[in-house]
């Protein structure tokens, strides 16, 4: 119990004094998970939208590809993105293995079907006529899918808030691909593992109190929009 | 328009065909939408009244046909943007947007690239004019049916369109609603001199709204004509019976003279006007409202030719009048006033003369 409280004081020590090591961590996971957010919303909200709104052969696999992809074990994603890195693998050119590059990267791939499914299952959910009378309203294909994922607005921010959940709190990825190097790709949970792995509990309790609030205050802010937007 | 003007084409269809899973559910030679008219398109579920309207508003795609606006061939450019700027459409559902009933009826507007200025400017006459001025700031949520149709309503006439397809637009409103609506919405397009094309399967707002008739079947227009000609003058048995005409009796003439036949039913012999020969099949519609029921033999001032006495086997209260089976050896039905009905001591199981004119018969020749 002693180590739980201990951690707890050191943890608001160091926020409250703004350990520089600990800012950097914090900002760093921040940074990364919210680039691999923002690539995983404009490719997710795409695909998301356009496979919801096409009907073609081999539509139903896509689905069952994409909803499978929602559960995508962050390992895996881990272990396909350093072969792909690796100094000989297909992308070995960009050398960008054990950078936060990299981690962007695979956080993205990590992200991206889960923004995918939820979009592709809030345009579905719209009423089905609702592009037809889009249309009839004037408007461009263009302005339809503009329409639409306004409307689906709602569902969107669920998938950020699914998104960047998914992707804060992962490590098997970020650690395989990012390397954990101090000072350069060492992120808030890659971090917390070390600590635990050495003992350092205090430390690791402190950064896992530092994810658990950035996940909340993301959320919170994200939840508070949501609410918002709903005219009364 | 002056008597005697050719009416304006406003809309035409040629050679239309729209297929689905290669079935032909849509197949209309012609089809003229008159400007400044209201015409109503009427038949079952299935009978393609939807796939018309959409296929008009440019909606759908067409396996053929051809259509020309004002005399021009429509654009199809962008997927008929031009077009469908420059008409609107109401479904059945309102499918508003998630937003405040100004800014569903400021839509089509921004759509089309309006700015703040007009908009403000132009929507609370429109949000005034369907009685929803009051609900401006609401969302579109907490709408009750008939408010959120009259959101939808005024969402299609703020841009003016030259066209509005109405696609049986009351349908999930109870009665109520459904008439003050129809009452709002039918002086708006006369005010406005609206064209519009209404697809429905109610009778009553068809012959309220709408200025010619069009019975739809198998995706197929079955007949269409001005709403008097249509309800009076079915082209075929289906047209007919779908518009009302309760009592059609398959006949085949007798004799024929001075243009009035007598034909013969199961049951008994009809007189009518036309000139038939002996010989030929004949549908012989009579609409309830035409035929007389009396106590007394013959009826007195009457120059009914047909008159048959019958038994009453059914009455059916039908709100302001009831509807009353006959069994003449053939069966009519008659619709008659409370006060008849209490005036005649009408009741089920008692005798009485039905009787109706040869001129009230209306006679489809058939194909034998």
């Amino acid at each position: 119990m002693d180590l739980i409280l201990e951690g707890i004081r050191k943890a608001f020590f160091l926020i409250f004094t703004l350990d520089a090591e600990v800012l950097g961590i914090t900002l760093l996971s921040l940074k990364v998970s919210g680039t691999a957010t923002l690539i995983s919303l404009f490719i997710g909200i795409s695909v998301g939208t356009a496979v919801a709104l096409s009907r073609f052969p081999g539509r139903q696999l896509v689905v069952s590809l994409i909803n499978t992809g929602m559960s995508l074990p962050p390992v895996v994603v881990g272990l396909f993105v350093t072969i792909f890195l690796w100094r000989n693998g297909p992308l070995g050119f960009l050398e960008i293995l054990y950078t936060p590059t990299a981690i962007i990267l695979a956080q993205a791939v990590i992200a991206t079907p889960i923004v995918t499914g939820i979009t592709l299952a809030s345009i579905q959910n719209l009423p089905a006529n609702l592009r037809l009378q889009i249309l009839a309203l004037g408007a461009t294909r263009v302005q339809m899918v503009w329409l639409l994922v306004k409307e689906a607005r709602l569902p969107l921010l669920a998938a950020v808030m699914a998104g960047f959940g998914g992707i804060i709190s992962e490590v098997g990825a970020s650690i395989m691909v990012g390397g954990n190097i101090r000072g350069y790709s060492r992120v808030l949970t890659t971090a917390t593992v070390m600590e635990t792995g050495r003992g350092n509990f205090d430390i690791a309790i402190a950064l896992s109190i530092i994810l658990m609030l950035l996940a909340f205050f993301v959320n919170a802010i994200l939840t508070q929009i949501q609410q918002r937007e709903r005219p009364r | 328009m002056n008597p005697g003007d050719k009416p304006l084409v406003l809309l035409k269809a040629e050679e239309l065909q729209v297929t689905r899973g290669g079935a032909l559910v849509l197949d209309i030679p012609v089809l003229e939408i008159i400007a400044g008219q209201v015409l109503a398109l009427i038949g079952p579920n299935g009978a393609g009244k939807s796939t018309l309207l959409l296929t008009l508003a440019c909606l759908l795609k067409t396996s053929r046909g051809r259509f020309s606006f004002n005399g021009r061939e429509i654009d199809a450019g962008r997927g008929g943007v031009d077009y469908r700027r420059r008409v609107a459409m109401v479904f059945q559902e309102p499918l508003l947007f998630d937003a405040t009933i100004f800014d569903n009826v400021a839509a089509g507007l921004r759509i089309r690239g309006a700015g703040r200025e007009e908009i403000g400017r132009v929507v609370p006459g429109y949000l005034e004019l369907f009685g929803i001025a009051h609900l401006a700031k609401r969302s579109a949520r907490k709408l009750s049916g008939g408010e959120a149709q009259r959101t939808s309503l005024a969402r299609a006439f703020v841009t003016k369109p030259e066209i509005v397809f109405l696609d049986e637009p009351f349908s999930s409103l109870d009665p109520p609603t459904r008439e003050a609506l129809l009452g709002d919405l039918e002086r708006i397009i006369r005010e406005t001199r609206t064209t519009a094309v209404m697809a429905t399967h109610d009778q009553a707002e068809a012959l309220r709204l709408a200025d010619r008739m069009a019975v739809m079947n198998g995706g197929k227009i079955a007949q269409i004509g001005p709403v008097a000609e249509v309800m009076n003058r079915p082209a075929d048995d289906f047209v007919a019976s779908f518009v009302g005409v309760e009592t059609v009796l398959p006949g085949r003439v007798l004799r024929s003279s001075d243009g009035v036949f007598t034909a013969e039913v199961e049951g008994g012999e009809i007189q009518a006007v036309g000139h038939l020969r002996p010989g030929e099949r004949v549908l012989c519609c009579i609409r309830p409202e035409h035929v007389t029921l009396s106590t007394s033999t013959p009826p007195p001032g009457t120059s009914a030719r047909n008159a048959f006495p019958g038994t009453i086997r059914k009455i059916t209260p039908l709100g302001l009048f009831h509807r009353v089976r006959v069994d003449c050896g053939f069966e009519l039905v008659a619709y008659v006033t409370r006060q008849s009905l209490d005036e005649l001591l009408l009741e089920e199981g008692i005798t009485v003369m039905a009787s109706f004119k040869a001129t009230a018969v209306h006679v489809i020749p058939r194909q034998t």
